[in-house]
């Protein structure tokens, strides 16, 4: 077990290594910044004297190390400072978004990944089949749209001509669950049709791959039927390619998000994170940065692991 | 070297789907070529009130501005494709140098280049690229080389890859024991053999970046007005929508359009390159 | 079970591949028949159809081929037009098939132990338990160490020797009728492979089990198989007897594999010596902390050939690596002409580099794709010897006339249009074009069929007596080195365990390991496997027989 136990060891290290580096790399692109974060926010016109007040309020006058490590263990505890444009701590503005982007993407997620396997296992199994070429042409063009093509689509369709789902996602901090699922509907089946066109397409292909090996040719030389060569001799070798397939389009999920919430104007991170950047609020937009990529390390860093303790050579050295 | 006569059978070959792309994609390019002939309007000219109908006169109405929406539509499709046609090749060459250097060179060289890709990778990218626009501004330059640099990363580790698998085969090994340097090996020996996946990785990058435009874009946060985009036409006349209107649909149409037509081209053409196997 | 009534009857099958848009013939119309308990050989070179016969006996055809015509009855059942639940029903329990590499073929997922009960038990003739402990007694049967233990493993944890036999073992799991062997010790070393041999011929004499072995080495299917049946562009051109077919057999074809042989280069004197070319002094290197090579010391003259031969891991290519400056050595050092060569490729000039030049074993991965013969040959000629234009041309043409190829025809063409043998000759071509002083063969024939692989060893012992080169031939096939050698150095372990004439090293008294590798080398006659297994009964308390491998 040493040699698994090693391996995990690295690549949590690893993990945690790309997550300093991903806020050191957040941090220091405000450095980048052309004058200061004061000039940014008060613009060309300000004195120097309401930008030395400015500058000394967020204390930009000590060295940057410093301002990185305040920023850091702030974080690190949750408080990422207060919103340069309207002075609340960004903890609070977070905290409730956060939980709405989270029920959004889980809900689409809960959808999109047990139905883009279900496919794309079929689409694998009748490969070549009017099946398969269906899919295949529709899952293509679904990879091809816009995500807000298909979220006006959807809109237009089940908002507009038939008066299903509400257009925009009303959701507040009181707001009962089965009203909140009724009217995130929209915004989920976007993510939904989005990400798991991309899933299946890659669930096939990571299939097909399997079943060119020799041993599943031996499988079915030794007569198993086609559901046993697929249960059986395929599924327990698919576990690593099918996880990696799961978090590759997390990061799909997440782009789908920011979008998806502008369109339907749903109060989450995504929508936060692009009123900040048209208001150039850096510090809320680092807080949102940070989120977002410290999410999608940490479920890709899953998968990693999933994908090595599934591997036979690694459980059972020799 | 291909001839007229081999290009019609390769053509006569191609499924339905990638004539079909082939046809759009050829289209949009002479719609983006010949813009100011067949446009009937300016592309920021105000010709009548705001948001009018469906016209003889306003083929498909006009903006929020009083523009005329076809205008802006051919306009689009010159500015929305070019300029992601133009990140796409600088996103090529930064990626594709530095991945066919990094397989090459092998030990310090692709160590470095390899560890700085995963991070900027370890960052989705649309949030990395809201990140910096928020920095450098969102002036065109801005946009076209953050998406660029962004997109190397991926290109990188494609052409990485590909050349690996090339620089293990013994020609490379052959050059390298005759004493060729390294120019001769990247441009004489693994480039011609890394050309064709990298040709159709070319047409799914240019997907991405359009579509990454787009979606910037649509935000606000990409080609800004007064040029016309697809992706702000989209965001300026979506009020639109919830009067039943689809003219704001038509921009998006125009996307989707687009890269289904690129990508059942690549498809196509990553299908042949594999052999036929699947 | 009676023995002798006719099992498998096989009556003109036509087999089709698809390519691209159209569906070309495989298998032409071959006829058949295996009685009971009998070995039927198939042999022939590439690409006639062997292996495509040997899985339509279990009416069964490999994605993107079919059957287009004949029949193939089990038991008097028809298996081609058979419902596939029919083919199924009769796998495994009726007839199995034992995969060219093992290692690939069992499901790392599973134990192997599993993987031998599954059929067993789903047919239901065994409960799991059953299963388990009929698997311990048929490891027990093929020589398999701790029969008990090893079905618990993985099939990662076992050699590969190990698991071919492990292979064998699940395929008499049901005591199935017939067995299909495609080439399964093709990718063994000798020394392993004779253990497998032994262990598969014993097996199926015990149970009286018919088989079916495929493969294109004719020393081995005189050993294994009962009559032998030649097949070549997918129709058979001979069947019979075995010792009938090596002894006298009536198609020219069939004539020309035996013959293949027979090559010897002329001997060449031990007089005309001198000194030597390049030498390996004191030599040790290693990937990483691992020593692939141990004081190593070899010399190599012009004009003649050393072969170096060993198993896989013996270091051979190692050797080559070395000379070439790809991998620098930790201590040690090699000269040319009597003065050193600089360890890394990087630093060594021109001429030293021009003077030692390479072959390779796989002339499709050796030549770049993309490059038509003109440049392949013509670039050493202008980077070397700075040749261009009018002189250029003509140089390139007299080299592909020096290795039989026609320049008018093939100076355009790309290596994809050529065939394996034309293939290997230009990368011949390429390594003359250097006008070099020393070429390393690594394998050069081993991906070869047998009468191509003679073609390019006559072709170039005919250059290095024009030119006086010195060659360094890494093989591991004994037939080569004694064609082509006049000394031969033999590696185990990364060391030499043995060294001198070609005369002398093939010939007795032998170090123990060179003893083991000479007798593992299957000859064409009937009766060498049973002789070789005897003298080692004999011989059992000498410490030369491999462990477990």
């Amino acid at each position: 077990m040493t040699a698994i136990v090693r391996m995990i060891t690295i690549r949590l290290a690893l993990g945690l290594v790309t997550l300093w580096i991903v806020s050191v790399v957040i941090f220091i692109s405000v450095e980048f910044l052309p004058g200061d974060l004061a000039e940014a926010v008060l613009g060309q016109s300000a004195t120097e004297a309401t930008l030395q007040a400015y500058r000394d309020r967020l204390g930009l006058e000590r060295p940057p190390l410093e301002r990185y490590l305040v920023w850091l263990s702030g974080a690190w505890r949750g408080d990422f400072g207060v919103s340069l444009v309207n002075g609340q701590p960004i903890s609070d503005l977070i905290a409730v978004r956060l939980g709405n982007t989270l029920f959004l993407a889980a809900m689409a997620a809960m959808i999109a990944i047990p139905l883009a396997l279900g496919l794309g296992i079929l689409a694998a199994l009748y490969r070549n089949s009017w099946f398969d070429k269906t899919i295949s042409v529709s899952t293509l063009s679904a990879i091809s749209f816009p995500e807000f093509f298909v979220a006006y689509i959807l809109v237009l369709l089940f908002a507009i001509n038939v008066n299903l789902f509400p257009a925009l996602a009303n959701i507040g901090i009181g707001t009962p669950f089965g009203e909140r699922v009724y009217n995130s509907v929209l915004p989920a089946l976007t993510l939904t049709l989005v990400i798991t066109a991309h899933m299946m397409r890659m669930t096939r292909a990571a299939i097909i791959n399997l079943l060119a090996r020799p041993y599943i040719e031996m499988a079915r030389l030794k007569g198993a039927s086609p559901s046993r060569v697929i249960l059986h001799h395929a599924l327990p070798n698919a576990v690593a390619p099918i996880v990696n397939v799961i978090a590759l389009n997390l990061g799909y999920l997440i782009t789908g998000v920011v979008i998806v919430e502008v369109v339907f104007v749903y109060p989450g991170l995504g929508q936060l994170l692009v009123d900040s950047v048209t208001r150039r609020d850096v510090p809320v937009v680092q807080a949102a940065c940070l989120i977002f990529a410290a999410t999608f390390i940490l479920l890709n860093l899953i998968a990693d692991v999933v994908a090595v303790l599934s591997d036979p050579r690694l459980l059972h050295p020799k | 070297m291909t001839t007229k006569s081999e290009t019609m059978r390769l053509l006569r070959s191609a499924p339905p789907t990638a004539v079909f792309g082939l046809l759009v994609i050829a289209l949009y390019v002479a719609v983006a070529m010949f813009a100011p002939i067949i446009a009937p309007y300016g592309e920021a000219e105000i010709v009548g009130g705001r948001h009018e109908v469906w016209s003889d006169e306003h083929a498909f109405g006009t903006d929020q501005l009083g523009r005329d929406m076809l205008s802006r539509l051919i306009y689009g499709a010159r500015n929305t494709i070019g300029i992601a046609f133009l990140t796409t090749l600088l996103a090529f060459l930064i990626g594709t140098a530095l991945g066919l250097l990094a397989a090459t060179l092998g030990r310090w060289a692709d160590q470095l280049i390899s560890r700085v890709v995963d991070v900027v990778i370890a960052i989705p990218a649309l949030i990395f690229a809201l990140l910096l626009l928020t920095i450098f501004g969102t002036s065109l330059t801005a946009l076209v080389l953050v998406i660029a640099v962004l997109d190397s990363a991926r290109v990188f580790r494609v052409a990485r890859s590909v050349a690996m698998g090339i620089v293990t085969l013994d020609f490379v090994e052959a050059a390298r024991l005759r004493g060729e340097g390294l120019v001769w090996i990247v441009k004489d020996e693994i480039l011609p053999n890394a050309a064709p996946p990298l040709v159709a990785e070319f047409g799914l990058r240019f997907c991405f970046v359009f579509l990454s435009i787009s979606a910037l874009s649509f935000l606000g946060l990409g080609i800004q007005p007064p040029l016309a985009d697809w992706g702000s036409m989209v965001r300026e006349n979506a009020t639109l929508i919830t009067f039943g209107d689809i003219t704001p649909l038509l921009p998006a149409t125009a996307i989707a359009l687009l890269t289904v037509s690129v990508n059942f081209v690549v498809d196509w053409m990553l299908h042949k390159s594999s052999g036929l196997k699947e | 079970m009676e023995r002798g009534d006719i099992l498998l009857r096989i009556r003109d099958l036509k087999i089709e591949g698809r390519v691209e848009d159209s569906w070309l013939p495989i298998l032409k119309g071959i006829n058949l028949e295996l009685r009971r308990g009998e070995v039927l050989g198939l042999i022939g070179e590439s690409g006639a159809g062997k292996s495509t016969l040997g899985l339509a006996a279990m009416g069964f055809v490999r994605d993107g081929c079919r059957f287009s015509g004949g029949t193939v009855e089990f038991e008097g059942q028809e298996l081609t037009t058979a419902h596939r639940s029919v083919r199924r029903s009769l796998r495994s329990s009726d007839i199995a098939y034992v995969a060219q590499s093992a290692a690939a073929s069992f499901n790392p997922a599973h134990k192997l132990v599993d993987q031998y009960a599954e059929f067993p038990v789903l047919r239901g003739r065994m409960t799991q338990a059953e299963a388990r402990a009929d698997a311990a007694k048929m490891y027990a049967r093929l020589q398999l160490p701790d029969p008990n233990g090893i079905g618990f493993r993985y099939p990662h944890q076992v050699s590969g020797g190990q698991l071919q036999r492990a292979m064998t073992a699940m395929a008499m799991s049901c005591r199935p009728k017939l067995i299909i062997f495609d080439e399964p010790t093709t990718a063994l070393d000798v020394t392993t492979q004779i253990e497998v041999l032994a262990a598969i011929r014993e097996v199926v004499a015990e149970f009286g089990t018919a088989a079916i072995y495929v493969t294109h080495d004719l020393a081995i299917v005189s050993q294994m198989a009962d009559r032998v049946m030649v097949l070549r562009y997918g129709e058979m051109v001979e069947l019979a007897e075995t010792r009938q077919m090596l002894t006298t057999p009536t198609e020219d074809y069939t004539r020309s594999l035996w013959a293949v042989r027979s090559f010897r280069a002329p001997v060449k004197a031990e007089a005309a010596k001198g000194a030597p070319l390049i030498s390996l002094r004191d030599v040790t290197a290693s990937y990483g902390k691992v020593d692939v090579l141990s004081d190593i010391s070899i010399d190599f003259h012009a004009g003649r050939t050393v072969a170096v031969v060993g198993e896989s891991g013996s270091g051979k290519s190692t050797v080559a690596r070395v000379l070439t400056g790809l991998l620098p050595p930790r201590r040690g050092e090699v000269s040319f002409d009597g003065a050193a060569l600089p360890k890394v490729v990087d630093q060594r000039s021109k001429d030293q580099l021009r003077h030692v030049q390479m072959i390779y074993q796989m002339a499709d991965t050796a030549l770049n794709p993309k490059q038509r013969l003109r440049k392949i040959i013509g670039r050493p000629l202008a980077f070397y010897l700075g040749l261009s234009g009018r002189a250029l041309e003509d140089r390139i043409r007299d080299l592909l006339a020096e290795i039989e190829l026609d320049p008018d025809t093939f100076i355009d063409r790309f290596p994809s249009e050529l065939s394996g043998g034309q293939k290997q000759r230009v990368g011949i071509a390429r390594a003359l074009a250097a006008d070099p002083r020393f070429i390393i063969c690594d394998e050069v024939t081993s991906a070869l069929d047998q009468l191509v692989a003679e073609g390019i060893l006559r072709l170039l012992v005919n250059l290095q007596n024009e030119r006086g080169l010195g060659y360094m031939f890494i093989t591991h096939d004994i037939a080569t080195v004694e064609a082509i050698a006049d000394d031969v150095v033999v590696m185990q372990h990364g060391r030499v365990v043995e060294a001198g004439r070609k005369e002398d090293v093939l010939s007795p008294p032998h170090e123990p390991y060179t003893e083991l590798l000479l007798s593992s080398v299957p000859e064409m006659d009937p009766d060498w496997l049973t002789r070789v297994l005897d003298q080692r009964q004999g011989a059992r308390a000498s410490p030369i027989l491999p462990g477990s491998t």
